[in-house]
């Protein structure tokens, strides 16, 4: 009796002990799969992989920057297009209406827009954003598209506000009470307030939390994919039709039959895989050292 | 009594639908010191944020009834105005950890948007904090953060803070409970020199340092003000039976 | 002096103003979405649509029965990869909140929670896919086991952290073995709040179409066989709005309804069930 439950307690030690061994196995199992099925492209064509302009399945050369750029231009537009939307949200919820009506719609607004699956809101792009862009390139007298960076990053903000805004809603609501009602009693009016104490507070916090949406729209996939254009150029403007790292993997892998397209194609994986790991850490980082100063 | 510069009439305040504050009538005089005092929970903190109606910043939180700093109703002002005048210092040392010692000083003109010369700042710098009875300790190093000080250093910082604004009243809410005995001496004596200028509500828990500094004596008992008078006259013959109670430190 | 604060406290609600209504803007493509997809959705859905197959263009009356039943699969399988692993290692790192291990495994979930879907399906694509030899509903399924694992790990830890040390003691006390305290005692109290964080990755999955795009790949058949490719509502939804075809793009508003229902249908329930986990705890 007394063995049996002896033995019982050390299987299920175990077998906790293991299943955390899994997850870091996973992570690792991912990150040296992926490297693994780089090689070829990484022995073919070494940095220039990162900083050649052609992608040319046809004549078998590879090289991701038009990629690397269409992703960053996506998401730091998207970015800056979701800042001051995510911070007034941020501002609403955590400072202006804690409680109340006006703070339940907007949450649960928030957690909607969150919910809405990616394939979604590019489909609705899709059919409404691309002919309205497609009439603004049209009075700009741009070339008229439709589809490309811009009409991506719109998609990405909207979807980016939910997780941006939640974050910076919780950055604002770790500083402490006592330092308002300090800047409150100095006679500060609520916008005084949030702009000499709070933000400044909340810097780092802030920073993180842009750092954290960043990770997010880097990675996003579908939406991006259904309105970017497809474009193997480098982009010349906002407007151009381009790809993401994301989306030419997503466009491609099924079609990648020989061995060094498929690697190039994982090796974009790679980089994805890096570049969000590397942002998601910093920033998660940054937030776990405000947090733990406050308290 | 006469020169009364606040007058509170018929003050009741809530949370939600407690009644936390009931029908309080009190006049504060002018360049004296007044104690709140009572047992956890009668409402001083409460009290002393409705006069510079900190209050409402409470969602659900709501008053009734009149206050007036001399002849004005401070509810017909706007509160970034009455705030300037009546300053306040908290129980806990709270300096703004992103600012230094010198901007601590002059966060309310920062704060207001008051522009005033470098060298007017430098003078308000220097009067608050001697004020304060810190520019002694802190003269050498204004530039750093004030979080550095010790915690009796950083509430003289924040009252040096509240006085940079020559306010009318001072509200103290329990300045010393968070600091050393030699600590909350200097606070003490500190509170005594400057009631010559200003005008201090000071609520504490501490009988005897009630005794020692406030000249009026407020005593509150599950919100209702039970007993208010000259400290001499309350701490030797209290009317209430509850503040004798108090006093002698049968609850609280 | 006067008009300065005049000028502030037009300024206050000036700023207040922007702060309302940029965050009430941002609830607008919202509210866009959701009208458009149901104004065009709504009237494709009847009983047909949600028991046909679909249809060749040109033919009336195709249906998505197999993308549901392809969508139920796949969650079933990443349920049955990730629950345990998650749950258990939940508890691991709740029990051993300091060991070097719970660091390493915590950093791990932290960034497969960041790591891009598309990516995951690579993963999968190259563990599964590659040495079968053919897409199939089990890579899919675990390409979004995966993603879910985290939000599991996740919420059984918070859940577990927050139930009082006392019940703990209380059972050990009595003589209960550990692994009997820990399955019986502590488990059961949060079982409703590891079963929110279930919903919520349920939810999460449910939409995602990237990493089924070279895993489970589609499929215009009903199927049930794991090592088969299978549709889903999702990549329905990515490949009939992508086709020149008016007919298809019609489906896929109607799937986009069928999706968005289910998936906030899922959110509310969770919610539900959070709600009630806290007033226990
Ligand atoms: N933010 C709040 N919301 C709701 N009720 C509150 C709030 N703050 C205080 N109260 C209640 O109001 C009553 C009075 O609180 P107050 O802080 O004024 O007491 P106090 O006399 O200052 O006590 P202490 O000596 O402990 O500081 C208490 O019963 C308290 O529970
Ligand atoms: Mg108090």
């Amino acid at each position: 009796m007394k063995k049996d439950s002896l033995k019982s307690e050390i299987a299920f030690q175990k077998t906790i002990y293991f299943s955390g061994v899994v997850i870091l196995l996973l992570l690792l199992g991912i990150f040296f799969t992926l490297l693994f099925s780089s090689l070829p492209s990484i022995k073919a064509f070494g940095l220039k992989f990162l900083t050649g302009r052609e992608w040319d399945p046809v004549s078998g050369n590879f090289a991701a920057l038009p990629f690397l750029a269409g992703t960053l231009l996506t998401s730091f537009l998207a970015l800056v297009i979701s800042i001051p939307f995510s911070l007034s949200i941020a501002l609403l919820l955590g400072e202006y209406s804690k409680g109340g009506a006006i703070s339940s719609f907007l949450t649960g607004m928030v957690e909607l827009l969150a919910g809405i699956p990616s394939v979604i809101y590019g489909f609705w792009g899709l059919f409404i954003l691309v002919p309205v862009i497609r009439f603004i390139e049209l009075k700009l007298g741009l070339v008229p598209y439709g589809v490309g960076i811009f009409t991506a990053s719109l998609i990405l903000s909207v979807m980016i506000i939910p997780y941006s805004a939640s974050l910076g809603k919780e950055v604002i609501n770790l500083v402490p009470r006592e330092l308002k009602e300090a800047a409150y009693s100095l006679g500060g009016t609520k916008f005084e307030v949030i702009k000499r104490v709070i933000l400044p507070y909340a810097r780092s916090g802030i920073f993180a939390g842009i750092l954290l949406s960043l990770g997010r729209a880097l990675g996003e996939t579908m939406a991006v994919t259904m309105v970017i254009g497809n474009s193997h150029f480098l982009p010349t403007s906002i407007f151009s039709p381009s790809n993401t790292m994301a989306s030419v993997i997503a466009n491609e892998f099924t079609e990648a039959v020989d061995t060094l397209y498929l690697s190039s194609l994982i090796e974009i994986g790679l980089l994805l895989f890096l570049i969000t790991t590397i942002v998601n850490i910093a920033g998660r980082y940054i937030i776990n050292k405000v947090s733990v100063e406050v308290r | 009594m006469e020169n009364h510069i606040l007058k509170i009439e018929n003050l009741s305040a809530y949370f939600g639908k407690n009644r936390i504050l009931k029908d309080i009538n009190l006049r504060i005089s002018r360049e004296k010191v007044t104690a709140v005092m009572g047992p956890s929970g009668c409402g001083k903190t409460t009290l002393i944020r409705c006069i510079n109606r900190m209050h409402e910043l409470v969602p659900e939180a709501k008053v009734s009834g009149k206050i007036f700093l001399y002849e004005e109703n401070i509810y017909d002002l706007h509160p970034i105005i009455l705030r300037r005048k009546i300053g306040m210092v908290f129980q806990k040392p709270n300096p703004f950890p992103t600012m230094s010692i010198y901007d601590n000083v002059i966060a309310g003109y920062k704060l207001n948007g008051i522009k005033i010369s470098r060298s007017e700042q430098d003078k308000i710098v220097e009067e608050s904090l001697k004020k304060a009875a810190l520019w002694e300790e802190v003269k050498d190093g204004l530039y750093r953060t004030g979080t550095f000080l010790s915690g009796g250093q950083q509430q003289r910082l924040c009252i040096a803070r509240a006085l940079a604004m020559n306010p009318e009243i001072i509200l103290l809410d329990e300045p010393t409970s968070a600091l050393d005995p030699k600590a909350t001496q200097r606070i003490e004596e500190l509170i005594v020199e400057l009631k010559k200028t200003v005008t201090i509500i000071l609520v504490t828990h501490n009988i005897a340092q009630a005794a020692r500094v406030s000249d009026f004596t407020a005593f509150l008992y599950l919100g209702e003000l039970v007993e208010y008078g000259h400290t001499e006259k309350l701490f030797t013959v209290p009317e209430d039976k509850r503040t004798e109670e108090y006093l002698t430190g049968k609850f609280g | 002096m006067q008009d300065k604060t005049l000028f502030r406290i037009m300024q206050d609600r000036f700023f207040k103003l922007v702060v309302m209504l940029l965050a009430f803007l941002s609830t607008l493509p919202l509210l866009w979405i959701l009208f458009y997809i149901f104004k065009n959705g709504i009237s494709v859905i009847n009983w047909r649509f949600l028991v046909n197959l679909p249809k060749p263009v040109g033919e009336i009356s195709g249906g998505i029965s197999n993308a549901i039943v392809g969508t139920s699969i796949l969650v079933l399988i990443s349920c049955i990869v990730s629950i345990p692993v998650g749950i258990a290692s939940g508890i691991y790192l709740s029990e051993h909140r300091k060991s070097r291990l719970s660091y390493f495994v915590r950093l791990s979930v932290e960034v497969l929670q960041g790591v891009p879907s598309i990516v995951i399906g690579i993963i999968a694509y190259l563990w599964i896919v590659k040495p079968v030899g053919s897409f199939s509903a089990l890579a899919g399924g675990i390409a979004l086991g995966i993603m879910m694992l985290p939000v599991i790990v996740r919420s059984t830890e918070e859940t577990l952290k927050l139930i009082p040390y006392y019940l703990k003691e209380a059972s050990l006390a009595l003589g209960v073995p550990y692994y009997k305290t820990i399955l019986k005692v502590i488990l059961p109290t949060g079982l409703s709040g590891i079963l929110t964080g279930v919903l919520l990755g349920i939810a999460r999955i449910a939409g995602e179409t990237a990493p089924l795009l070279f895993t489970a790949f589609g499929s215009p058949f009903m199927n049930v066989n794991i090592l088969k490719p299978v549709n889903s509502l999702p990549l329905l939804i990515f490949n009939y709005a992508m086709s020149p075809y008016a007919d298809w793009q019609k489906i896929a508003w109607g799937a986009s309804v069928v999706l968005v229902v289910m998936v906030l249908f899922l959110n509310l329930i969770a919610k539900m069930v959070a709600k009630k986990w806290k007033t226990i705890s």
